[in-house]
């Protein structure tokens, strides 16, 4: 008996994982989802990340930070890891939860970059962490990485007071 | 007069500055620098040194970085197909061990032996050489004519994850456009990498 309970129940604790982390399969999906110009007056803070990359996950504190203090108004965040899609149970959910990620996090995994990163923006080279602040039909760039929440909070009220 | 003059010699300097710090290094027909960078081997390796060269392939990589990584075994045949056509690879790791221990002098050693690299590894000590290149990340490519002109920036192929989906050998079909003479396209292109590390 407890064994067939075993059975029921663990396949539920494996979907509600997964659930968790939404996996584009292509740019032009996460494009239309996150980058296109919206109707409305909500700042859209994109950050480009990975688990693997040293700077990225240093600033990450600072983005849950903001997520708090902005949490009613009219900010949004979502974290867009470069993971690979086959690691994103065995090492970016747990990930995130050993690092108190409360951030939205989604995963692009179309490997042809060279046909996406100059759509995210011409001037980036490819290295990570990038962020990106949206607001209606405008859009701020950063190739950098950031030190604390303070500096962040200036680049997204640069954009945000618009 | 005087003050003329300033603002004039400021705003040069001001806007080559800046222009420094938005495009950053080389550009397609660029003359790259030689170097003289201590390998792996314990000598000290310059693009002088290879005689009768028709070509360069400088690859800025490290250990540490896991896109270096899958690039690896594709470096190594590189090297195979292209280092006794007068084409060699030449390794060098930007990045400064004190931002990542796994990148020092001492891990390249070991690495490059436990890979078995068969091109030279090169330790930028003191950072002096991949700002003169502009690369930004690992690993990010050059390929350079005998001249040194560079004919070429950016990724090896079109898909880091996965050696036996690329559809497009951007470096290797650069080199062998340039062996023909012929035109090179792309001549540059774009990938995801480990950002170089400074303290």
């Amino acid at each position: 008996m407890r064994t067939l309970i075993l059975f029921i129940l663990l396949p539920l604790f494996t979907l509600k994982v997964t659930a968790q982390v939404k996996v584009y399969e292509t740019f032009s999906e996460f494009e239309k989802d996150y980058l296109q110009a919206k109707d409305n007056d909500t700042t859209y803070i994109v950050n480009f990340w990975a688990t693997w990359c040293v700077p990225c996950v240093k600033e990450l504190p600072y983005f849950e930070e903001l997520n708090i203090k902005y949490a009613n108004n009219k900010v949004k965040i979502c974290l867009v890891s470069l993971d690979f899609p086959e690691s994103v149970e065995s090492r970016l959910i747990p990930f995130m939860a050993k690092k108190n990620i409360n951030n939205k996090v989604i995963l692009l995994a179309d490997s042809k970059t060279n046909d996406w990163i100059d759509k995210v923006d011409p001037s980036w080279s490819g290295s990570i962490p990038i962020t990106l602040f949206l607001k209606g039909d405008q859009k701020t760039f950063y190739e950098k990485d950031y030190h604390n929440t303070a500096e962040l909070e200036i680049d997204l009220l640069k954009l945000k007071n618009q | 007069m005087r003050n003329l003059i300033t603002i004039i010699i400021l705003t040069i300097f001001t806007a080559g500055a800046s222009n420094l710090n938005a495009q950053g290094g080389y550009k397609i027909g660029d003359t790259a620098t030689d170097f003289n960078l201590k390998g792996t081997d314990g000598k000290m390796h310059s693009l002088a040194e290879i005689k009768d060269a028709k070509g360069y392939i400088v690859i800025f990589t490290c250990n540490h970085c896991p896109f270096s990584k899958m690039y690896e075994d594709r470096i190594i045949d590189l090297q195979k197909e292209y280092g006794n056509k007068g084409y060699q690879v030449i390794a060098i790791n930007p990045n400064d061990p004190k931002a990542n221990a796994d990148d020092s002098y001492e891990k390249m050693i070991v690495r490059a032996d436990e890979k078995g690299f068969n091109f030279w590894y090169l330790f930028d000590d003191g950072q002096k050489i991949f700002p003169q290149y502009g690369a930004t990340k690992t690993p990010h490519a050059y390929l350079l004519d005998k001249n040194k002109v560079v004919k070429y920036i950016g990724a090896i192929d079109d898909n880091a994850r996965d050696a036996k989906s690329v559809e497009e050998k951007f470096l290797e079909n650069a080199i062998n456009a340039l062996d023909k003479g012929k035109k090179i396209t792309p001549e540059t292109t774009k990938a995801i990498g480990c950002s170089i590390k400074s303290i």
